[in-house]
């Protein structure tokens, strides 16, 4: 390869710049710590269960706005059979009441700014 | 060698195609192909209202003192959090105007003092063949079942093409936040961000809970709301009693907000 | 064939780099727009769109104007416009671009643009609007190339080419029809409601778009030493003069309709715009100078001796631009929003933000051109052709 002393090294540090997001944390072994997330006093169980929730909790909020605003369809069936009236505010912020302690820890440690709360007021208390 | 790497290129580009029609055929034809719930998972509230189409009368000779305007016009502002933006760009769902701003087409020359002194409520005026939806890119403006024209803010671009649909200058747009101009923020309802279009919803989410919208509950009774198809309701009774009139019927969107005079 | 653009003389560079300082102010205007919203520009709940897409609606007619290039060109075989119609299918792409981009800067949630492929509403003009300028884009993009690749190769172009041409010269007519459809069918502005809107767009678009890709072929001829050629320019301006006649004449029969009529909301956005209302007269200036302007291009259009002169052609051709543009790119779209639907006024005047980002947006579709045309001219240089 013509060049080729510098261009076989200049292409490995390249893949090395390129992938530093991934080995970095496994070398320097800075340990992801899930955050810590305060739970509701009152209520032992969210409308699905906590895995799930924190696995789809997005997909389930994008599904229930289109059926609440678009379809007029207020009332969530979870898979235990309880039901729910679907609001961000005055169902899910009703139990989890500290956005700060509750929402934000995990969105601010994965760099995720969903910008539900523009529009959807947080609530005032704390919990 | 040339020739080789476009026939490659060719065979990948059309075999990547191939691969997508599977899929693409199945978002098109699949209803709910990606829902994460099932269907039945979700049903309206049993306690909401029903109807097949909601319409409005208002007895304009009764608001007669400006505090009544101020009480209907405050319960819906308050609770749906609509800001007080001073200036031309303002929000309002609900205001009032007087005689030759409501109806324009309505040109009469020599009007009685008592209508002429009169101011009268704007609102959207849901109608049956809005505008507005019609030239919705998004349909984030649509009309449901019930007949209330409604908005969609997640879905709302901003593009602003139903404010100059709508011939009844019912619509607000958000040009700045709306935050900093709300004096009481109601923690049940959303306020919205800038950058969308909102209106008068016929407050669909109190008709969800069995009741009545905010004005027409504020208003003692100046405010009639039912349905208009129900040849029984207390909307058509006052209609077929009273005269009334709507505005710029000669556009043919025929509104579902009756004025008596 | 992008790499000849990276060639230039210094004046070439360094009116890219012009461009660019021009484009800055308005890129920041946009991030404050972006952040803080439509509020910093001069639009107002009565007056819901304004300059930005008052620019879009003009360029949209700058842009068909290739068409008038084309149809001659491929249907009719007109061998004079041979060297030209490479810059008209050019000047296309970029004010397409430029149309996409007053788009985008007029929308409140510009993120949420997807919205529009994603939830696809057929009975809004807006969608089909979207549709038809990404389509006629595509269109030039591969015609303009496909072409431009065949003359540096010194081939004939491809027989497949043809049905593109051919489905361009369709095409151009329908992204006028469906951006005036995007006006003439609403139900409350009485200045848009019209059935000749669409030809009104038409006329406007016929006159105004070959008279600034004569103009700009005039600044060629002296920057890039490029000459369209003397049958070209003069056809195209007998072109630009039909157009303009048919354009001024579409705008009477409107005033006719308002006045004879004496239906007073016809007749109240007309009266604004000239003569003003209330006291509210801030365009009066703009509109009665365009119709000055209007005739007094006509004047020195229509007879043969001045439009064949072509030391005074480029002044007529810019008064046209002038007088077109005030008419198409302001008092369209403020004589549509006013009087309000209350028949109130509520006066519109862009703010500096807002012209700032115009600019901006104009900035970057001139680099577009720029770049274009630089490849196009090299090359038919190169080839002798030019």
């Amino acid at each position: 390869m013509y060049n080729g002393k510098y261009i076989i090294p200049g292409l490995i540090v390249f893949l090395g710049l390129i992938t530093f997001p991934f080995w970095y944390n496994i070398v320097a072994g800075a340990p992801y710590a899930k955050a810590k997330l305060p739970l509701p006093a009152d209520q032992k169980e969210c409308i699905e269960k906590a895995e799930f929730m924190r696995a789809e909790h997005m997909q389930i909020l994008d599904e229930w706005r289109d059926k609440v605003v678009r379809d007029g369809a207020r009332i969530y069936t979870a898979s235990n059979g309880k039901q729910w009236a679907i609001s961000l505010q005055n169902t899910c912020m009703k139990c989890h009441a500290n956005k700060v302690e509750f929402c934000d820890k995990c969105h601010l440690q994965n760099s995720v700014s969903p910008y539900c709360w523009t529009c959807h007021l947080e609530p005032k208390g704390n919990q | 060698m040339n020739n080789c790497r476009r026939k490659f290129l060719k065979i990948a580009g059309l075999s990547a195609l191939g691969l997508g029609v599977k899929p693409a055929l199945d978002l098109l034809t699949v209803p709910d192909a990606h829902a994460l719930m099932p269907p039945d998972a979700y049903k309206p509230d049993a306690k909401g209202l029903k109807a097949k189409h909601w319409g409005m009368v208002i007895d304009t000779s009764k608001f007669d003192k400006p505090e009544k305007f101020e009480k209907v016009i405050q319960a819906c502002h308050n609770t749906h959090n609509v800001p007080e933006i001073p200036g031309k760009q303002e929000v309002k769902w609900l205001w009032t105007d007087e005689f030759k701003a409501t109806f324009p087409d309505n040109e009469q020359h020599y009007i009685p003092d008592k209508v002429e002194s009169r101011k009268f409520l704007l609102l959207c005026n849901h109608c049956e063949n809005p505008a507005c939806v019609r030239v919705c890119p998004t349909k984030a403006t649509f009309k449901r079942e019930d007949g209330i024209v409604m908005m969609d803010m997640h879905r709302c671009i901003g593009c602003r093409f139903c404010m100059a649909a709508c011939p009844y200058g019912a619509r607000s747009f958000n040009f700045g936040e709306p935050r900093p101009y709300l004096k009481y923020e109601n923690p049940e309802y959303p306020t919205r961000m800038r950058g969308v279009v909102e209106k008068c919803t016929f407050c669909t989410e109190r008709l969800a809970l069995g009741k009545m919208p905010y004005c027409a509950e504020a208003s003692g009774g100046a405010i009639l709301f039912g349905d208009l198809n129900d040849a029984k309701s207390e909307v058509r009774k006052a209609l077929k009693e009273n005269f009334t009139i709507r505005r710029k019927v000669a556009l043919g969107t025929s509104p579902s907000v009756y004025y008596i005079i | 064939m992008l790499e000849k653009a990276l060639n230039g003389k210094p004046s070439y560079w360094l009116w890219l780099i012009l461009l660019m300082l021009l484009a800055g102010p308005g890129l920041t205007a946009y991030l404050f727009q972006v952040t803080l919203g439509l509020k910093i520009t001069g639009m107002s709940r009565d007056v819901s769109w304004g300059l930005y897409i008052a620019q879009f609606t003009y360029l949209v007619g700058v842009a068909a104007s290739a068409v008038m290039l084309v149809l001659p060109y491929y249907f009719h075989h007109y061998k004079a416009f041979r060297k030209m119609i490479i810059l008209g299918e050019f000047m296309a792409i970029a004010s397409v671009s430029m149309c996409l981009m007053f788009i985008l800067a007029d929308l409140g949630q510009p993120q949420r643009a997807m919205n529009v492929i994603l939830h696809p509403t057929l009975n809004s003009i807006l969608f089909w609007d979207m549709i038809v300028l990404n389509g006629y884009l595509f269109l030039n993009m591969v015609v303009g190339w496909v072409t431009l690749q065949a003359e540096k190769n010194d081939v004939p172009p491809p027989s497949w080419i043809k049905f593109f041409v051919y489905l361009s010269i369709i095409w151009a007519f329908s992204i006028h029809t469906v951006t005036a459809f995007l006006y003439a069918g609403l139900p409350g502005r009485h200045y848009w409601l019209t059935a000749i809107m669409a030809a009104r767009f038409l006329s406007s678009a016929f006159c105004s778009g070959p008279a600034i890709l004569l103009l700009l072929a005039f600044l060629l001829k002296k920057v890039a030493k490029f000459d369209a050629g003397t049958d070209a320019i003069k056809a195209l301006a007998k072109i630009i003069t039909y157009a303009m006649c048919v354009n001024v004449f579409f705008f009477l029969l409107e005033v006719f309709t308002a006045f004879y009529s004496q239906i007073p909301g016809h007749m109240h956005p007309l009266v604004y715009l000239f003569a003003g209302v209330d006291g509210f007269n801030q365009w009066t200036g703009f509109m009665c100078t365009a119709a000055v302007l209007a005739f007094l291009s006509l004047a020195l259009l229509i007879p043969p001796k001045l439009r064949d002169n072509h030391e005074l052609l480029p002044w007529t051709l810019g008064i046209l631009v002038i007088a077109t543009w005030i008419d198409k790119g302001i008092g369209l779209l403020v004589g549509g929003f006013t009087p309000n639907p209350f028949e109130r006024i509520t006066e519109y005047a862009p703010t500096i933000p807002e012209i700032l980002i115009a600019l901006a947006i104009y900035s970057i579709g001139a680099m577009i051109l720029t770049v274009l045309w630089k490849v196009a001219i090299t090359i038919k240089k190169e080839m002798g052709t030019a």
